[in-house]
């Protein structure tokens, strides 16, 4: 019964993920979208940034970069739990 | 654990070499980061990287320990607090807007469309976000080695 289950579940798998790669668009020729278009035209006038990966990251999505601080300064707090050793503890 | 575990007078003196290269490439990073690739986060861990030579490289007892442990975390949170000011000075519009691009004030140069070979005056918030960043991520990464060189393992009583 179980082997009967991995079998279907595979198949399952195996024919959404070619179903997948036989739909795809092809290689080299990207979906059309809006977005990165508006940002390469507008870009340099709306921030001031000639890198417009940088105006993306601190003015469109600026929270994202929010997080990843937030997330930097979370990791300090963890490695000081885990490792700082208090001068009076011994 | 030798006490005495400073490298070679090879590497000591490289490392005295390496300490303006370094430093002023990652600041060079950060301060660009508007205009080239790169930007805060990858300019904190430049400078963050000369930390950990010096650390190796020196013996343990000449680096002043306590004020740097003190030191980096007011940094780093002064650094995060300018940031999340910054997004919030631009809140009459929106959280995180650019207040400062095209205003003609610090950093607020318009800049032309197209090509053009790159002011350091233009970018609104984004240079002042990316020095918050950098130092935020710098001072992170240099505490983060700091305490780890300078914990001891659970079970090493004797040293």
């Amino acid at each position: 019964m179980k082997k009967e289950v991995e079998v279907l579940t595979l198949a399952v798998l195996f024919i959404l993920l070619l179903a997948t790669t036989i739909s795809i668009h092809p290689f080299g020729k990207p979906c059309k979208t809006e977005m990165d278009d508006y940002f390469i035209l507008n870009g340099q006038n709306q921030t001031g940034c000639n890198n417009i990966v940088t105006s993306v990251v601190f003015d469109y999505r600026g929270m994202d970069t929010l997080g990843e601080a937030t997330i930097l300064f979370v990791a300090v707090t963890g490695v000081f739990m885990v490792f700082w050793r208090d001068k009076n503890e011994k | 654990m030798r006490n005495n575990d400073e490298l070679s007078r090879i590497v000591r003196n490289v490392t005295c070499v390496l300490a303006v290269p370094v430093t002023v490439f990652g600041l060079y990073i950060i301060l660009h980061g508007h205009l080239t690739p790169g930007g805060g986060f990858a300019g904190g861990a430049v400078m963050a990287t000369f930390i950990a030579l010096f650390l190796v490289s020196f013996r343990k007892e000449i680096i002043k320990k306590d004020m740097w442990t003190k030191l980096f975390p007011v940094s780093e949170i002064l650094a995060l607090l300018a940031f999340i000011s910054l997004a919030l000075l631009g809140i009459s519009a929106a959280f995180f807007h650019n207040f400062l691009a095209n205003s003609g004030l610090l950093f607020g140069m318009p800049v032309p469309f197209g090509v053009n070979p790159g002011y350091l005056g233009t970018g609104g918030i984004a240079p002042l976000m990316n020095l918050a960043v950098g130092l935020e991520v710098f001072s992170g990464l240099s505490l983060i080695l700091f305490i780890m060189t300078y914990s001891k393992p659970d079970g090493d009583k004797n040293d």
